[in-house]
């Protein structure tokens, strides 16, 4: 298991396309965004938090392709297949994985692109918080679309399709923490909501997503 | 007799025969008896004039989108659990008529929202969470599309489907939490006594009993589509492999 988690570290951070291509993605999003919106800072205040997780969502359905394909195409999967490590316990390692090459930083980078739409700190600090309590859930999800993809190949349609809708109640509450938090409203409620989610989806999405995995390795 | 009788396909398919004729004449009466008694027969509301009219096809449609993916729910579930293959193939052929019944239920309301509330649409939960389950219907049927051809496509919709109703309902709360609400609360429930007036109420049930017959029948011969075209395949199989 910690031997997974490593050799899953190392291939993400040495493959080409992996760690700084989610972050950078973000940050060019982020940026784009102000260029179809109006320029005074005050407009682009309340619009935010939502850009900033829509970002955040993006992204991380970008870096789900990664997540099984190489293992798919070099064969490692099935050998990891037929570990005595159970299957669920590869699911876990790679949804720590990506959600610490992927999500992670993303929280980081957050604090100072929130600068280009004029929050000012404790608000910056929340995007932050809210979605380091948030991520896990979407690293989750989308490992479970990914898994569920599996079969057919790179670069479908259908891993979006099918995440997209699994990401909307983090969406919904990951905002509303920052939302609330920066009308000095009480947050705790929501903020508790949120981070049972995305334990709870660390919990039993890998059940479903090891499922899914092994069905698509049957019958391929 | 038992239930999982009708696990084995021929015997499946031998019931639908039998049964789609009777569903669908009682799916049509009930259908034109609920609209007709409903459009023509009842009188106006005193605030909402005409226009409430539309909630004889609003509500059973609202009704049925939510029920057929229950049923879905029970189907993916069944087929987990027992692997029968009717059932994941009911499963199958239900989904497109859950989709279009949200449909109806979103356009519908739409063109009730905009002669109640002057807008199209409004992000209110009930609103958003139908959109929501939408969303989930058309990522069910992309999946069975995609896998069209291949075993895996059953498990893989199956758990999705799993997956797809705890997360729907999770949406279902959560935008409670995010958004206040314009629609309006149930027509229907059994446990209140301010519910719609029963000149309104028994057309509407039978607007309903015949959404939910059309439903069925529909889901009725859709399966028995799937499991004939499962058959041609075997056969061609067969033949290509003597």
């Amino acid at each position: 298991m910690k031997g997974l988690l490593v050799k899953e570290f190392k291939l993400t951070i040495r493959s080409k396309s992996g760690f700084g291509l989610a972050l950078a993605f973000y940050g060019a999003f982020s940026i784009l965004v102000p260029f179809g919106m109006e320029t005074r800072l005050s407009a682009l205040q309340s619009p935010a938090p939502a850009i900033l997780w829509l970002g955040a969502v993006l992204s991380v359905l970008l870096s789900l392709d990664r997540i099984f394909q190489q293992d798919l195409v070099d064969g490692s999967l099935e050998r990891l297949a037929t570990t005595p490590t159970p299957l669920e316990a590869v699911v876990v390692a790679k949804m720590i994985a990506n959600w610490v090459t992927a999500g992670l930083p993303l929280c980081a980078l957050a604090v100072f692109l929130g600068l280009l739409f004029g929050l000012p700190l404790d608000e910056r600090i929340w995007i932050c918080v809210s979605l380091v309590a948030g991520t896990p859930a979407l690293s989750a999800v989308g490992t479970f679309g990914a898994s569920l993809s599996l079969g057919q190949g790179r670069g479908g349609l259908l891993l979006p399709v099918v995440v997209i809708p699994l990401c909307v109640p983090t969406l919904i509450l990951g905002t509303l923490v920052v939302n609330r938090a920066a009308q000095g409203l009480a947050i705790q409620t929501v903020f508790l909501i949120e981070i049972s989610i995305s334990l709870a989806s660390f919990a039993l999405m890998p059940f479903a997503s090891a499922y899914a995995v092994r069905t698509n390795l049957e019958y391929s | 007799m038992s239930f999982w009788k009708f696990a084995n396909p021929n015997r499946f398919n031998r019931l639908v025969d039998r049964l789609v004729p009777y569903c669908t004449v009682l799916a049509v009466i009930l259908l034109a008896v609920g609209i007709a008694w409903g459009f023509f027969l009842t009188p106006d509301d005193y605030r909402q004039g005409s226009t409430v009219k539309i909630i004889y096809l609003h509500v059973p449609s609202a009704m049925m989108a939510i029920n057929i993916w229950i049923m879905m729910l029970a189907a993916s579930l069944i087929w987990l659990v027992r692997r029968h293959r009717v059932s994941s193939l009911a499963a199958k052929a239900a989904a497109p008529v859950g989709a279009f019944m949200t449909a109806i239920a979103l356009i519908t309301g739409a063109i009730w929202g905009k002669t109640m509330w002057g807008t199209w649409w409004a992000w209110d939960p009930r609103l958003a969470s139908f959109l929501i389950l939408f969303a989930f219907y058309l990522a069910y049927v992309a999946l069975w599309t995609t896998y069209e051809d291949r075993e895996s496509a059953s498990d893989l919709s199956a758990m999705l489907c799993l997956v797809g109703s705890v997360f729907a309902l999770l949406s279902r709360y959560a935008v409670n939490i995010w958004s206040q609400g314009l629609h309006q609360p149930a027509t229907l429930s059994l446990d209140k006594e301010t519910n719609i007036h029963d000149v309104f109420y028994f057309p509407l049930l039978a607007s309903i009993a015949g959404f939910a017959l059309v439903s069925l029948t529909i889901v009725l011969v859709r399966t028995r589509t799937e499991i004939r075209k499962r058959k041609i395949e075997i056969l061609h199989c067969q033949e290509l492999s003597p």
